[in-house]
């Protein structure tokens, strides 16, 4: 790979955010990596998925800089727009637009922001589709979806944007259990393709498989970061070891 | 049949008699109400026929028919509407053969409808042959343009630019007239009226308010303060306001406070009045959609790049739409209807031709109940046909929602 020193694609410098008198983040530093695996977890309304709703501005932070890809999230809508065209996001209840097939869901985008021709739209939304190992699901609409599928069309619409990182907040927490595995498949098979990845999930399987690190959140705080090796077999904090004993006894 | 297939056929539809007797005769006291309600309607039925056909004296209706059709418009003019129904009613056929789902049934009641008034006997001079030719080739027409639109010669995009164009040229050339011209003499809006002012009142009423109320909705989750407290203020003042006073505004106070040169024509100041207040609600309908769109569609379309123009017209408004189609034709409805307020600031509407053709002799002034049940039955047939499309349209669309 290149030997020149590499700039950290996601920086966030002591950020904060209030929700009203509610302190939700208070001063998160990250620095992410091309090419990283990054795993958020915590408990809820630790402000896990505040924090990564701040990194392409679906949540505006209010003290403190965050920087995508060299450019800085400010009031600017220029910038808010350019740093949403480099990451793509899958959400919790996946959020397909109903009214548009699954192909129209996928080719929205990059016909009307990236500005491309229908045909090449098609042509990667059918290939992003296979990716995903569901392009016989291309004329249907999302209603007729199970909810594993609906999540892996997720992922393939976020993917036709064609972004340098992608952010998933909560990918599988509204998932049955039988359908957790297929959207985790496309999910690790997407890490290991070297995409830079900010996953907030309580899914440990896929944390130990493919993350390059873990931060542990609670109380809008980062109290613990490190390898998954780390976090698992040598937790330093009680916080840490008292919330993964809660959720690794099943 | 086999023994196997007994058990997964599902159970067969009950028989007709099997039906009825087990949903009108279950019992003594549910076939005594069968029995009563069938010797009312019995009554109802014969009575409203023989008062129809053989009491009702229809002759207000029959002796002058092109004043409900068109007013006053000159009679040696009449090829002016003639001309617009004809290109109307091909407009319609295209129509038909492109969206056969919603218009179906309307074309074909109009195919009868123009034909029977083509060949219906009337003692009435005042139509002529060649004005039953008229209705015949319109009727032909609807027909002739259906097999055009059913072809690939049309699509839906050229039909609407089609409509736009003879709208346009219809209600602003054909029918006005230009002004010093020896072809088109101009028509002043006083002489128009009956179906022609109610129709041209309603469409133009339709088409302009749609826009503008959801504008106004829009405006009115805007995020810019002097946007949405121009919104909420138009659209609680309007409709804090009846129509009739609108209209009296519009009509009166509007011609009081511009120049006499300038004025507005007659007609044009109800449409802007009935613009108005149908905006206004047709606002509030579309808030309703816009309110029900969950929080996350925005937030995906905004991840996904899209700008604030292009989440609202690709993604919200779309569906916000679609929520309200319902409640947005019963507002078209109603405002179709309440065209007849214009009677009031002396617009001859088709209610106002009814009123006015009561006094046409003396023997038709006690014959109000044929003239306003005319009327209101061409009124129901407007709205039966609009509420019958809003029903197709919900359906069609609700392919794949939850």
């Amino acid at each position: 790979m290149s030997t020149e020193p590499q700039q950290p694609i996601i920086v966030c410098k002591d950020v904060h955010k209030w929700f009203g008198s509610f302190h939700v983040l208070r001063g998160i530093n990250m620095e992410v990596q091309k090419g990283e695996v990054v795993v958020i977890f915590g408990p809820s309304g630790s402000g896990k998925s505040t924090f990564i709703r701040t990194i392409n501005r679906l949540e505006e932070h209010q003290r403190g800089t965050i920087i995508v890809d060299g450019i800085e999230l400010t009031h600017d809508v220029r910038n808010v727009e350019a740093v949403r065209m480099e990451t793509g996001m899958v959400f919790q209840q996946f959020n397909l637009f109903p009214h548009l097939t699954v192909l129209q869901n996928i080719t929205l985008a990059p016909i009307w922001v990236r500005k491309w021709p229908k045909d090449k739209a098609e042509k990667v939304a059918m290939e992003l589709l296979e990716r995903v190992g569901i392009p016989e699901q291309a004329p249907k609409y999302p209603g007729q979806l199970s909810g594993g599928q609906q999540q892996r069309v997720a992922i393939a619409r976020a993917l036709a944007m064609q972004p340098k990182i992608m952010l998933f907040d909560e990918p599988t927490s509204a998932l049955d259990p039988e359908m957790i595995k297929e959207v985790l498949d496309v999910m690790i098979q997407l890490a290991r393709s070297g995409m830079t990845m900010l996953v907030v999930t309580h899914e440990m399987g896929f944390a130990r498989a493919v993350a390059d690190r873990m931060y542990f959140f609670d109380q809008g705080q980062i109290v613990e970061s490190g390898t998954p090796q780390e976090i698992f077999n040598n937790p330093k904090e009680d916080r840490t070891k008292l919330f993964l004993s809660q959720i690794l006894q099943h | 049949m086999n023994t196997t297939s007994d058990s997964v056929t599902p159970p067969a539809p009950p028989r007709m008699l099997e039906w009825i007797q087990k949903n009108l005769f279950n019992g003594w006291l549910n076939s005594a109400l069968t029995l009563i309600a069938l010797v009312f309607l019995y009554f109802v039925v014969v009575s409203s026929a023989r008062w129809a056909f053989f009491t009702a004296d229809w002759r207000p209706v029959t002796t002058a028919p092109l004043l409900f059709l068109v007013g006053q418009y000159p009679r040696e003019q009449l090829w002016r509407p003639g001309l617009s129904m004809l290109l109307s009613t091909f407009m319609i056929g295209i129509s038909w053969g492109i969206w056969p789902r919603y218009l179906k049934a309307f074309s074909i009641f109009l195919v009868v409808l123009l034909a029977g008034m083509a060949i219906v006997p009337l003692e009435t001079p005042t139509i002529t042959l060649g004005i039953r030719a008229a209705f015949l080739a319109a009727s032909l027409l609807i027909y002739a343009g259906y097999l055009l639109g059913r072809s690939k010669f049309v699509n839906a995009r050229l039909a609407v630019m089609l409509w736009t164009v003879i709208a346009v040229l219809i209600s602003l050339v054909l029918l006005p007239g230009i002004p010093k011209s020896s072809a088109l003499p101009s028509v002043p809006t006083t002489a128009w009226g009956g179906l022609l002012i109610t129709l041209l009142l309603a469409i133009g009423g339709i088409l302009l308010s749609f826009p503008i109320g959801v504008l106004l909705a829009l405006g009115r989750r805007s995020s810019l303060p002097v946007v949405k407290v121009f919104s909420i203020l138009f659209i609680e003042v309007i409709r804090g306001v009846p129509l009739v006073t609108i209209l009296f505004m519009f009509s009166v106070i509007l011609a009081l406070f511009l120049p006499a040169e300038s004025r507005i024509d007659r007609i044009l100041r109800a449409l802007m009045g009935m613009v108005v207040f149908s905006a206004a609600y047709t606002a509030e309908n579309v808030r309703g959609g816009l309110q029900a769109i969950p929080p996350g569609q925005v937030e995906a379309a905004k991840a996904l790049g899209l700008n604030g123009f292009q989440t609202t017209t690709l993604i919200v408004l779309p569906q916000a739409l679609r929520l309200v189609i319902p409640a947005i034709v019963g507002q078209f409805i109603s405002l179709f209807k309440d065209t007849t307020l214009v009677v009031i600031v002396g617009i001859n509407d088709l209610l106002g031709v009814g009123n006015s053709v009561l006094k046409l002799s003396p023997e038709f002034f006690r014959l109000q109940m044929e003239v306003y049940l005319f009327i209101a039955a061409i009124f129901w047939v407007f709205s039966y046909f609009m509420s019958y499309a809003s029903l197709q349209l919900e359906k069609s669309l609700g392919v794949g929602e939850r």
